[in-house]
């Protein structure tokens, strides 16, 4: 029973962070309809700035993550600019758009491990080892600081998206172009905006990353399955979804993980993408 | 190419293939003209999907990896030769590609992209715990000391291999040309629209996923006796993806002889390039072809020329 509650309590914790690691991609695949596949790989390549920065100026790693959040916003306008004229103008994206993030990804995974070579890397802080204890449950720190910056990133990013003027462009522009153009905003604008703000996500959920355990270049494979799954899952778009279906998988995951080995991991979220295409393609909160 | 001149030719170009074999004595050439080969099976049998259909599949290796697994399994259970494993190596991979197809092409196209990039993963986890054939550790596969005909197995692996690509892009062509090809067409043009004319679009992105998926696991089928060593993070390498992602879409994507001049050029490029220069290097330069080709020449290789010369007539 001890060991159920706290493959429950880990896994709430790793839902958590599955939650940020996945919250940009709600942003640009699920409201803005960009597949951004590279996603996961944005997300290395923040672990690898943040152990960067930790290592040579000792910088904090939420400290280093918050600090490229704003250089990853601006990388995401760069990367939509192109993609826009290249593939989205032309009425491109599913096949051409499509490989054009594969290649990215597979440039960043290269470039990684010409840099760093296949090792993995880490940071240590005085609180990573660290746990505290509630009745039989352990909660390591390593975890609950993740799932902390997680949920303030999500909750930071809901209350910009219903209340501001460019939060509300954002959630209107996948729904309909025209209006908002005739509300004043542009389009394309926009979901410049958009994007960055979901790449400049990926910069903070890096820095977590490495903060949970080693890293190495080609890791972000491991989470693409699972990315997308919360994704459909949550409903497409819907932050409040995205949190709900990361703490499910994170949970299943933990406890498939404590009674039958982690190296099935994986394999449930892609059973969970599966389930979830085939019998319940708009998510657990479709409209 | 009016009365067919492409079977004579390909039919010339086995048997030069093979003849070859008998008077070039560097092994090398053989050793890389096979994986120039097996490229050129790759990239047509992901254009069948990906080029005519208008699917993208990102799980290439997978599928490879599919064929090269069941050669493994095969060859230690009942120590089956190659030729009798290849067609049991297809029928394996076109059944995965049957159900990934079955359960997410009824969808939007992207699951289907995202669901091949997934299985790719799973499979690798998959493979990596099943201690039969080898696990995380890998296996060995021992070559036949003799081949009949040939001088040695290289050769008669090189031969194969020349076999196959001919007759893939055989199978492309015969494609690109009937009935199910102007129904690919369609589902790449406008699926709504084919749709509403009456074209069974379910079936026919399933015939493509299936013969795609059959194609890639033949491929991979003979690896393991041109490696004699396998373990999973080579077998589901992602340069195997990116590779026949590549080919194509430098080659240009809607003709049948895109992804072959693709593949030609890239793949010998790369036997080059694993020479004389790093292969990480190799591969970043793939990358890089790769996302320029996409923005600055959507049409390929195929659509400059045609461009250059202003030859309009499509086939």
């Amino acid at each position: 029973m001890d060991l159920f509650l706290n493959a429950i309590a880990a896994g709430v914790l790793l839902g958590g962070f599955y939650a940020a690691m996945t919250i940009g991609l709600t942003i640009s695949f699920g409201q803005l309809d960009i597949v951004n596949i590279a996603h996961p790989s944005f997300i290395v390549l923040g672990s690898f700035c943040t152990f960067v920065l930790h290592e040579h100026a000792g910088l904090d790693p939420i400290a280093a993550g918050l600090l490229l959040a704003p250089v990853f916003f601006c990388i995401g306008i760069g990367v939509y600019s192109v993609y826009y004229t290249s593939f989205e103008r032309r009425g491109d994206e599913s096949l051409r758009g499509l490989a054009f993030f594969f290649g990215i990804m597979f440039i960043m995974e290269v470039l990684l491990i010409m840099t760093f070579g296949v090792d993995y890397r880490l940071v240590e802080t005085w609180y990573i080892g660290e746990s505290i204890h509630i009745g039989p449950v352990g909660l390591p720190f390593r975890m609950l600081a993740p799932f902390c910056v997680s949920l303030v990133m999500a909750g930071g990013l809901y209350l910009y998206l219903s209340r501001t003027f460019t939060g509300r462009a954002i959630l209107a522009v996948a729904q309909d172009r025209l209006a908002l153009q005739l509300m004043g905003a542009d389009p394309v604008r926009t979901k410049q905006i958009a994007f960055g703000i979901g790449l400049a996500t990926t910069a903070i959920a890096g820095s977590l990353l490495i903060m949970l355990g080693p890293v190495e270049p080609s890791v972000g494979r491991l989470y693409i399955g699972r990315v997308f799954a919360i994704v459909v899952l949550g409903g497409m778009g819907s932050i409040g979804g995205t949190i709900v279906a990361a703490m499910i998988l994170g949970v299943v995951e933990s406890i498939v993980a404590t009674f039958y080995g982690p190296s099935w991991a994986p394999a449930v979220a892609f059973g969970f993408l599966l389930i979830t295409l085939a019998v319940r393609p708009a998510g657990l909160f479709g409209r | 190419m009016r009365i067919g001149f492409f079977y004579p030719i390909a039919v010339l170009l086995v048997l030069g293939g093979t003849f070859a074999t008998l008077h070039i004595d560097s092994n090398f050439v053989f050793y890389a003209g096979y994986v120039v080969l097996q490229f050129v099976v790759l990239a047509t049998a992901w254009n069948i999907l990906g080029g005519f259909t208008g699917y993208v599949n990102f799980g290439s290796a997978a599928f490879f990896a599919v064929g090269a697994y069941t050669t493994i399994a095969l060859n230690k259970a009942f120590g089956l030769p190659l030729y009798a494993i290849l067609p049991i190596a297809g029928l394996v991979a076109g059944l995965i590609g049957l159900g990934a197809g079955y359960l997410t092409l009824r969808l939007r196209g992207v699951f289907f992209a995202i669901a091949t990039l997934a299985l790719a993963v799973v499979l690798e986890t998959l493979v990596a715990n099943w201690g039969y054939v080898g696990g995380a550790s890998g296996s060995y596969v021992i070559p036949p000391a003799e081949v009949p005909f040939f001088d040695n197995y290289i050769e008669g692996l090189f031969s194969l291999m020349l076999l196959l690509a001919v007759v893939s892009v055989g199978i492309a062509r015969y494609i690109a040309r009937s009935k199910i090809g102007r129904g690919f067409a369609a589902i790449r043009d406008d699926e709504v629209a084919a749709e509403c004319m009456g074209v069974p679009t379910l079936r026919l992105k399933l015939i493509a996923t299936t013969l795609s998926g059959a194609l890639m696991g033949i491929a991979g089928a003979p690896y393991p006796f041109y490696v004699t060593y396998v373990e999973p993070t080579s077998a589901f390498s992602l340069s195997y993806a990116v590779n026949s992602i590549a080919m194509p879409l430098i080659g240009g994507t809607t003709t049948w002889f895109g992804p072959v001049i693709g593949a030609l050029l890239l793949g010998s490029l790369q036997q080059w390039a694993t020479v004389t220069i790093s292969s990480e290097l190799n591969l970043l330069i793939v990358g890089v072809m790769l996302v320029g080709f996409v923005i600055l020449a959507p049409q390929g290789i195929v659509g400059l020329v045609r461009k250059l010369i202003g030859w309009k007539a499509g086939r």
